[in-house]
């Protein structure tokens, strides 16, 4: 098997895409730089830099998508999306289904999402839940580089419009720039294993809506996305010491959600935590436990979430995020209740 | 100062004191004790200057991610500024905003990290002084990348059909992040201005005497007319669009990562399908002149500190008066904030 790191299998699967159909562009603020391999590979008629009107670009990506091209659009951080907002919420995801589905918009937008190395609440958030919110949208959120290759790969075929959020703290281009620029004296959590591990010979898209089943176990559910995945891979050792046997659910698409899945594992656990780097309030924790409820199940719950507006301070901000050790803390304190 | 003839010296002052500090936050920021993102004004200190000066207790800024020099020559209090760059409680938001969302209620100064919003902020600011029959302006500090987001352009119409005092202020250092501004620009900005009802005009920004008495009249019609102007004032970025800017890295980089760099280069030009040879050398020959024209910059375009030095020099006693006083400023400051924070662990 060979390795590569999350970067590079989503630029991998692109530059695969690319060559097999002519339709596809890429376009965004400074694709030209931050895409180097494709503005050289492809020119740039297909890796096209924009002015720094999210709005606009996005609007246009959208009509673009419905005439014909096969449009994937960068929105630099998923923060910015706000700006882009109305070409999501009221566009890109209700012309299928006003036209009464018989046009489709195939469009996806890359976005760099999540927090961890002190940039502040307004360049660290992660948005999944509110952004899949809106019907007629799916979000995507790979955790390793496997999936990041094949999941852009599912998005670049599906026919709608698909948000595929990259976590920084997987990524060589946005940690360097964004975190380290260039330096010595920082350093982050950054899971390892998220960031540069084995991939398939050959991408496969994977199934829309699918979850995986990371770490098998019995006694409590952990369900996660990005990030999360790993800080819950790194409690699960933890609670291993103390007899704890965790099942690790990696979501990969909050929208569709792989309900039947998730059901599936807290009836043989009953017991779940979410750990969801999203905001907590009216998002993807407190719809899973909407889902199992409805389903009749039987279960202890428990979240942790990013709580408020995400500080600046890195302490502060430590506080704030998800981690290995609230998730011990909060499985312990479940099995003690 | 008076509003006839500017006092270069205290501009200066302003300037060096504004420089000092961003080294001594570059500095730390090297060091680690700054996390994140850090864009500086490092050759942006005339424009502020010369426009921060006019202002009178009760004016507003917007301020876009570049708002340590405003905050600092607008007299917001420079050990808070310096505690909330590193995070600290004691800093002026108590940590909670860190270098890019800056606020300060006592002197209407708000800041954001989206590129365009200082535009609809500087409006609001500048309704509500209208409103309340003040006399206050509003500045939007912004830079030419900014210029072509939709809300920067709402912003000019507002401002125009509501009659609004705003001085809109757009530091143009010909690059958007990484993209020549040309290259994605349509048109001119002041002539876009125009177009919306607004009278602008181009300045050099790097002169800090130019600056200051072109605005001491801009600024003294707006508040007897209350309403809106545009200046686009040219500049430089000394360090790129923010620390450990990669084009700038490219740049000043050694031959080992000069090769990390073209290692890649290379793949993308040999791999077997994609556009023409010939394309894939024009979009080389693009990036590698991208890396050119930001270093160029640097060296043909002269630094505003220098130029504004240059004219002092007459006066060579009084100069090195100011510099040592600032400089004692801000070491004072720096052991203050470090027996800060180390009276704290």
């Amino acid at each position: 098997m060979k390795k590569m790191s999350f970067d590079q299998a989503i630029e991998s699967v692109i530059q695969q895409e690319m060559i097999n159909d002519k339709n596809i562009i890429v376009m965004g603020e400074d694709v030209h730089t931050i895409r180097l391999n494709l503005f050289i590979q492809f020119g740039k008629e297909r890796v096209i830099s924009t002015p720094i009107c999210e709005d606009a670009f996005l609007g246009a990506a959208v009509t673009a998508a419905m005439a014909g091209l096969r449009p994937i659009v960068e929105i630099m951080l998923v923060d910015f999306i706000g700006v882009a907002m109305d070409a999501i919420l009221n566009h890109a995801a209700k012309v299928n289904f006003f036209s009464g589905n018989k046009w489709d918009v195939p469009l996806v937008i890359r976005s760099a999402c999540g927090g961890g190395y002190g940039d502040g609440g307004q360049h660290e958030q992660s948005l999944w839940g509110w952004l899949a919110h809106i019907p007629g949208i799916s979000v995507v959120v790979p955790s390793n580089p496997s999936d990041a290759g094949n999941l852009m790969l599912s998005a670049i075929q599906m026919n709608s419009p698909v948000i595929f959020l990259e976590h920084k703290l997987l990524s060589d281009l946005w940690l360097d720039s964004m975190a380290y620029g260039g330096r010595t004296t920082v350093n982050f959590d950054v899971p390892s294993a998220g960031k540069y591990s084995e991939v398939p010979t050959k991408w496969e898209d994977l199934l829309v809506g699918q979850l995986n089943v990371v770490k098998e176990g019995i006694d409590i559910t952990l369900v996660s996305v990005g990030v999360g995945v790993h800080r819950c891979l790194e409690a699960a050792e933890i609670l291993k010491d103390k007899n704890i046997s965790c099942e690790i659910l990696d979501l990969r698409w909050i929208s569709p959600l792989d309900s039947s899945n998730i059901i599936r594992s807290v009836k043989k656990t009953g017991k779940i935590i979410v750990v969801d780097e999203d905001y907590k309030q009216f998002g993807l924790s407190g719809e899973i436990s909407a889902i199992l409820l409805e389903n009749h199940v039987n279960f202890k719950y428990g979240r942790i979430c990013t709580e408020g507006t995400i500080p600046f301070s890195r302490k502060l901000e430590d506080q704030v995020l998800p981690s290995a050790k609230k998730i011990v803390e909060k499985v312990v304190l479940m099995f003690e209740e | 100062m008076n509003n006839e003839e500017p006092d270069i010296f205290a501009l200066y002052e302003l300037m060096f004191y504004s420089r000092r500090f961003e080294e001594m936050v570059q500095e730390l920021w090297d060091k680690g004790k700054i996390f994140g993102e850090m864009h500086m004004s490092l050759g942006e200190e005339a424009i502020n200057a010369g426009v921060i000066s006019h202002l009178v207790e009760g004016d507003a800024i917007a301020l876009d991610h570049r708002g340590t020099s405003p905050l600092i020559m607008r007299g917001i209090n420079p050990k808070k500024l310096l505690l909330e760059l590193l995070g600290h409680p004691n800093g002026l938001c108590r940590g909670n905003g860190g270098h890019m969302h800056l606020f300060s209620k006592e002197h209407l100064v708000a800041s954001s990290g989206i590129v365009g919003a200082s535009g609809p902020a500087a409006v609001g600011f500048a309704l509500a002084s209208k409103y309340k029959k003040k006399q206050n302006i509003a500045i939007a500090f912004f830079g030419e990348g900014a210029a072509n987001q939709s809300m920067m352009l709402s912003s000019l119409n507002l401002a125009s059909a509501w009659n609004l005092p705003v001085l809109f202020v757009c530091k143009d250092n010909d690059v958007s992040i990484t993209t020549p501004s040309k290259e994605v620009t349509g048109g001119n900005l002041t002539e876009r201005a125009k177009s919306f009802g607004i009278n602008g005009i181009e300045l050099n920004g790097l002169d800090v005497e130019f600056v200051w008495q072109k605005c001491a009249s801009i600024i003294d019609n707006m508040r007897k007319t209350m309403s809106p102007f545009f200046i686009v004032a040219k500049c430089i970025h000394k360090e790129g669009h923010l620390l450990g800017d990669s084009i700038l890295r490219a740049q000043r980089s050694t031959i080992k990562e000069s090769i990390e760099r073209t290692g890649p280069l290379l793949k993308s030009l040999t791999r077997l399908k994609g556009a023409s040879i010939l394309k894939r050398g024009a979009s080389i020959a693009k990036i590698m002149s991208l890396i050119t024209k930001i270093g160029d910059q640097l060296k043909k375009r002269n630094d505003p500190l220098v130029l504004a030095k240059n004219k002092l020099k007459k006066n060579n006693e009084k100069l090195e008066l100011i510099e040592s006083k600032v400089n004692n400023q801000i070491e004072t400051l720096i052991f203050d904030v470090m027996k800060t924070i180390e009276g704290d662990e």
